[in-house]
């Protein structure tokens, strides 16, 4: 039974790094494109870490997959303003010229 | 179970093959950085993964110390743009 929602979350998981190198490849504008990576990111990386805490037997890596995704999370957030924040700068270069 | 772990780790070497054309296709900057963003994502998922199939816990620390290192590199593309940008004025 725990292997089956294992599963099922594994592979929610992949559906959302799907869908995300999908829409960085087919989305028209950078912002849209970062929209759709920030999702593969966050929701992609919890699905499938959550699935594999129930596959894991140890407590210490369960905890530290938590941990993976709780860096991977921070760390996408803060890459994302910060290249937002750089893009949005051009732009506004840009229409100055 | 193997299986399923073998096919999901299939999944996301397609995923990282799609960051990289994204990557090779650009056009700008920072559609490279985010390609690359993802890519480090998906290179955690990889490990973890891959320690679960291979029973290998220990490349769940380096999947711990990609995710740390991922941020740095927006980090430095961001800081270079705005030394660049200083010079100018």
């Amino acid at each position: 039974m725990i292997n089956l929602i294992a599963v099922c979350l594994i592979l929610i998981g992949l559906l959302f790094f799907i869908a995300g190198s999908i829409g960085l490849l087919r989305l028209p504008d950078i912002h849209s494109r970062l929209h759709a990576l920030t999702k593969a990111d966050n929701l992609g990386l919890g699905f499938l870490a959550l699935g594999l805490i129930l596959l894991s037997d140890d407590i210490f890596i369960a905890a530290k997959l938590l941990l993976a995704w709780l860096l991977v999370t921070a760390s996408s957030a803060t890459s994302a303003q910060l290249i937002a924040q750089r893009a949005r700068r051009r732009e506004k270069d840009a229409w100055k010229i | 179970m193997n299986t399923f772990l073998s096919i999901a780790l299939i999944v996301l070497v397609v995923s990282f093959i799609l960051g990289l054309i994204r990557v090779f296709l650009g056009p700008s900057t920072e559609d490279r950085m985010m390609a690359i963003q993802l890519i480090g994502t998906t290179a955690v998922a990889m490990l973890i993964l891959g320690s679960a199939l291979l029973n290998m816990p220990s490349s769940i620390d380096v999947a711990l110390v990609l995710a740390v290192l991922a941020a740095v590199a927006a980090l430095a593309l961001s800081r270079q743009q705005q030394t660049r940008t200083s010079q100018d004025d």
